[in-house]
């Protein structure tokens, strides 16, 4: 199937709307899709009403669009059923599901991995966690161009390991986690496997059968979804054994006063009313998604963020933090710019109406590997065009005349 | 708007770096970290009858944080507790649209950032760590 960049955009209003907006910041956010905005008017307008509680026709319809939601995001999984997709508020909320619910049934002693590139979402409930159960945390070093240092895995992910919790890719390196010998060392341990794949989703469809993982979490609003909701996915036998994290409305079996039986996933994880109309959205984008040509999409989106390493590559005091070459990453470039703050790079690129991102990208513990406070990061969509690559490439031009 | 943040003034401010460095024996040091995008300053204070006799900054940050420790570099000594707590709260004032004339000639500098908000934190993480200092040094 072909492709077109400029064809791509129309699909996604608000860039009809900034015509000179250059868009660069994917990785906080991406923007919403057509389908995704007409699934909540739709929703909203024709079928609104509360889910899994009402017997009129109104309720039904709510019903119906918010478990097709959950086939849509189980599909885009390529996940064995529906019942394996529970919806969330976000990857954060996700992990932290998993951090409670998986998370309580570990003793003093037992151990977590992590890796250095994680996102705080995907470090600061684990360090929680280790505060009420008394469970170590061990990390997987980063090698100097950013990728998992996995040399001494078998060290790192000992018998005592119950859960190893990864990034799928990094938000700030763009680097994909090789998981297979990640997944290998964690099955070996009989350790449960938790990736976070906030970054992944959103540069083609993921297929958790393959990757032979525990869980995967992920947001909406980086998938071109609306904000607000995000998926966890557990293999059945891994949310079965799981108890419930927040209790409420939805996830029960029998309220006494005394004491409660819980449903089966994936509602035991879904107490209160759940984002509907933002689940419906979700399911919508991905299904539109996934009918995508994402083989010409890549070649896209590599090309653009190859142009955009060739070209910083030149610029003087120019310092990646990331692999340079395109293979196993993701269109996502961060990078320093010497006496120049990231915060004020970014400052001038906004007045070439460049959205780009400044800072530590909630990733501390990799700045700190990497010697720096933060970075700037441009990460790119398939809507992007060379002509977006080109004015960041300006803009750092004209930031270094400024500042300097 | 953005390229008027970084006029000429804000800029020289910022390279006099005026009172970086440590001191040998601070009665009081304070660190401010920016939970937003990861800047750190440190101030090392003297006191001399509760007020600031010496005080050196470092700055892990951009340059309008490297600008405002700068202007408290220059101007700080003489200050107590009340007035370093009172001289924040005029920052934050002057960033929020007060028309007031700052305590510090250097301080109207800062009046372009004042649209941007998520920006004021690296303005006044300085004038933070300051009165964090003394009223670290007052209390020993």
């Amino acid at each position: 199937m072909k492709f077109s960049a400029h064809e791509w955009r129309g699909h996604f209003p608000l860039l009809a709307n900034h015509p000179r907006l250059h868009y660069l910041d994917n990785a906080a956010t991406g923007q919403l899709c057509a389908a995704a905005f007409d699934a909540v008017t739709h929703h909203e307008l024709t079928q609104r009403a509360n889910v899994l509680r009402g017997t009129y026709k109104l309720a039904e319809a709510a019903d119906a669009a918010y478990e097709q939601a959950r086939r849509q995001a189980a599909a885009y999984l390529n996940a064995a059923s529906a019942d394996e997709v529970v919806f969330t508020s976000g990857t954060t909320a996700a992990i932290n599901l998993v951090a409670h619910a998986f998370g309580d049934t570990l003793q003093a002693g037992d151990e977590v991995v992590l890796s250095l590139a994680e996102h705080h979402s995907n470090l600061v409930p684990w360090q929680m966690l280790r505060g009420r159960r008394g469970v170590a945390l061990r990390f997987i070093r980063l090698a100097d161009d950013g990728r998992l240092d996995l040399a001494r895995l078998d060290e790192i992910v000992t018998p005592r390991c119950r859960l190893v919790a990864v990034t799928h890719a990094s938000n700030v390196t763009g680097a994909v986690s090789d998981l297979v010998p990640i997944v290998a060392a964690a099955r070996a341990a009989g350790a449960r496997v938790l990736v976070d794949g906030a970054q992944m989703v959103q540069h083609g469809p993921v297929d958790v059968a393959a990757l032979d993982a525990d869980f995967y979490a992920f947001s909406g609003h980086k998938a071109f979804a609306p904000n607000g909701v995000g998926v966890l996915w557990g293999r059945a036998e891994a949310l079965a054994a799981l108890p419930p994290f927040l209790g409420g409305g939805g996830m029960i079996g029998r309220v006494t006063a005394e004491e409660t039986t819980y449903a089966a996933p994936p509602r035991r994880f879904e107490a209160g009313t759940p984002p509907i109309a933002q689940a419906v959205a979700l399911g919508a984008a991905l299904d539109w998604l996934r009918a995508q040509p994402w083989e010409a999409m890549r070649a896209h989106t590599t090309h653009l963020a190859q142009r955009l390493l060739d070209g910083l590559a030149v610029l003087p005091g120019l310092t990646f933090l990331g692999p340079r070459e395109m293979t196993e990453r993701l269109p996502i470039v961060a990078f320093n710019l010497a006496g120049i703050h990231p915060h004020d790079a970014c400052q001038v690129l906004d007045a070439h109406h460049v959205a780009v991102r400044g800072g530590h990208h909630c990733a501390q513990p990799l700045m700190d590997r990497f010697g720096v406070e933060g970075a700037v990061r441009a990460s790119l969509a398939p809507y992007n065009t060379e002509a977006d690559v080109d004015a960041l490439l300006e803009g750092l031009k004209d930031a270094q005349r400024k500042l300097k | 708007m953005n390229e008027d943040l970084y006029q000429q003034a804000i800029l020289d401010l910022a390279k006099s770096a005026d009172g970086a460095g440590r001191l040998a024996a601070p009665d009081g040091t304070a660190q401010g970290d920016s939970p937003l995008c990861g800047d750190r300053v440190r101030m090392d204070v003297k006191l001399d009858g509760g007020r600031i006799a010496a005080l050196a900054h470092e700055v892990k940050g951009c340059l309008l944080c490297r600008a405002a420790a700068a202007a408290i570099g220059r101007h700080a000594a003489g200050l107590d507790a009340a007035q370093a707590a009172e001289l924040r709260a005029e920052v934050a004032a002057l960033l929020s649209g007060a028309d007031a004339a700052p305590a510090w000639p250097e301080l109207k500098c800062f009046e372009p950032v004042r649209p941007h908000r998520n920006r004021h934190g690296c303005v006044l993480l300085p004038f933070d760590t300051l009165r964090d200092a003394i009223e670290k040094a007052a209390g020993r």
